[in-house]
């Protein structure tokens, strides 16, 4: 396949960024999104540029790192996969491709298609743990019994990856997927109880202090997630804040 | 309420004061539905009702508390939709808007547009009814019907009452299902109900308002 590609390049995090054009040529179908990236930035190096920037890690969807904005959409066109699950067959030859960092103002750009997601990391030690004691004398996992029900959504809930595709896919740039997927997990089962009024508080309050914006209910981000998190997760964190805050 | 940073808090009162709104919407509309009556019952009945309302001081402190939830509903949507913008970031190639309705998106927009009509509205009925010399009708109440009619009476009236009204029904449409998610007030068996009783509830105030300025602008002496 022979492409056109339309790249955001940013030089660092002060820098004015601009849309460039780039072309490749002999894509395989086959290719990842990523892997076609490698190919862009060997030619790049071999003609003595700069490479193009961007985050990647496990390239098996199970990291959240790979964030790009793809053809207007975050993690472009498929559904339910992550930037390195998309594979070129998805496009088709003589294409032109559109590729964005995720933008927010709570996620600033570091370098080309590098965003800072370190809010995530800080609404997650605001209070997306347990505290439990691990020094030796750990309980049997199962000796608390839960409900298969709860155990379930809470699992789903726990499959969120912190990748940021709801925020970018979000008009108000809202993190309450994310976040509400995180207060969920622990919501839900019996040893998240203990700790859940500070949690909520606590990891809503750094939502709001991160400049992330309210949320609308339009659900693109659940149809944009990569792990399918449910909307239903937003519903039950306002619900947990309302009675956190009514306490 | 500007002093509450807190985005949730703000959007649950928003919710409330949202779906107090849509509550009011059935009784004003069961109210108004007097003047599909025919013409001369229509209008003792009418005059006489809006007569009744006016001087009732349960329904002086309502309308307050509905007054009131309009400017809260009013100020937390401008606050919220402002932050929304403002942190926010632009594309050069955009089409998240595949992933949701063009409706829920544009919130803002239909509400600006039902605050435009509520401004001819109150204006034109409520202004007039409470402070214009409006004649009096055989029974000596304030002849409304007459000026609401006559009103009706003209085509592009009608349209801006229809434009503003289908406006109301998609802001309703995601609003009720949006108001009971922002409340946290899901279930997974009554979320269905939920969103089923949203639809048919918008669907319904839509029309209903929609009928009666349609059927008095046909029903009028050529
Ligand atoms: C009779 C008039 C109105 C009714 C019945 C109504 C009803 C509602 C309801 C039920 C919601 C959902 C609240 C939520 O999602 O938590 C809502 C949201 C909203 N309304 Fe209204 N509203 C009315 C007028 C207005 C006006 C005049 C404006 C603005 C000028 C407005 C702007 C908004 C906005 C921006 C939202 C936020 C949407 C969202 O975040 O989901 N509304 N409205
Ligand atoms: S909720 Fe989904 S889209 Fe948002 S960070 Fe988690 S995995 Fe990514
Ligand atoms: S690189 Fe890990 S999820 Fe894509």
């Amino acid at each position: 396949m022979n492409l056109t590609l339309q790249i955001w390049r940013q030089k660092n995090a002060d820098a004015k960024g601009a849309m460039e054009t780039y072309k490749v040529e002999n894509i395989s179908p086959d290719s990842s999104f990523l892997e076609m990236l490698d190919i862009l930035n060997d030619q790049l190096i071999n003609e003595g540029k700069e490479p193009v920037a961007f985050d990647h890690d496990c390239r098996e969807g199970i990291c959240g790192m790979c964030s790009l904005q793809i053809n207007g959409e975050p993690h472009g066109p498929g559904r339910a996969i992550t930037t390195c699950q998309l594979h070129m067959r998805k496009f088709k030859d003589g294409d032109t491709i559109y590729i964005e960092p995720f933008r927010a103002k709570a996620f600033p750009v570091i370098k080309d298609l590098v965003v800072d997601r370190s809010a995530f990391d800080r609404i997650q030690h605001a209070g997306g743990y347990i505290s439990v004691n691990t020094s030796g004398n750990t309980q049997d996992a199962n000796a608390i019994p839960v409900e298969k029900e709860k155990a379930d959504k809470a699992f789903d809930a726990a499959t969120c990856i912190g990748c940021g595709a709801c925020v970018a896919a979000c008009k108000n740039a809202s993190a309450m997927l994310f976040t509400s997927a995180k207060v969920s997990q622990f919501a839900l089962l019996p040893q998240g109880r203990i700790e859940a009024t500070e949690r909520v508080l606590n990891m809503v309050k750094q939502m709001d202090l991160e400049g992330f914006g309210n949320c609308t209910n339009t659900g693109a981000c659940e149809i944009e997630c990569p792990k399918g998190i449910s909307l239903e997760n937003i519903a039950r964190m306002n619900r947990e804040y309302l009675k956190a805050s009514v306490k | 309420m500007w002093f509450v940073k807190n985005m949730i808090t703000r959007k649950n009162l928003m919710a409330l004061t949202g779906l107090f709104l849509a509550f009011f919407l059935i009784i004003h509309l069961l109210g108004n539905l007097q003047l599909l009556l025919p013409d001369e019952v229509a209008r003792e009945q009418y005059n006489w009702y809006s007569h009744l309302l006016a001087g009732n001081i349960v329904i002086e402190i309502i309308a307050i508390v509905l007054y009131a939830c309009i400017l809260l509903h009013l100020a937390d949507a401008i606050y919220l939709t402002i932050r929304g913008r403002k942190v926010s970031g632009n594309y050069r190639l955009d089409k998240r808007a595949r992933a949701s309705t063009w409706y829920s998106r544009n919130m803002m927009f239909l509400g600006a547009v039902i605050f435009a009509f509520l401004v001819i509205h109150f204006k034109d009925f409520w202004y007039q009814y409470k402070f214009g010399t409006l004649p009096l009708d055989e029974k000596g109440h304030k002849d409304l019907y007459t000026l609401v009619v006559t009103a009706f009476g003209q085509l592009w009236y009608v349209i801006v009452y229809i434009i503003a009204i289908i406006a109301l029904g998609y802001h309703m449409l995601h609003g009720v299902f949006s108001a009971h998610r922002t409340l946290g007030l899901y279930h997974p068996v009554y979320n269905r109900i939920v969103r089923t009783a949203g639809v048919v509830f918008s669907v319904a105030m839509t029309f209903g308002y929609a009928v009666i300025p349609i059927v008095i602008y046909i029903k009028q002496p050529l």
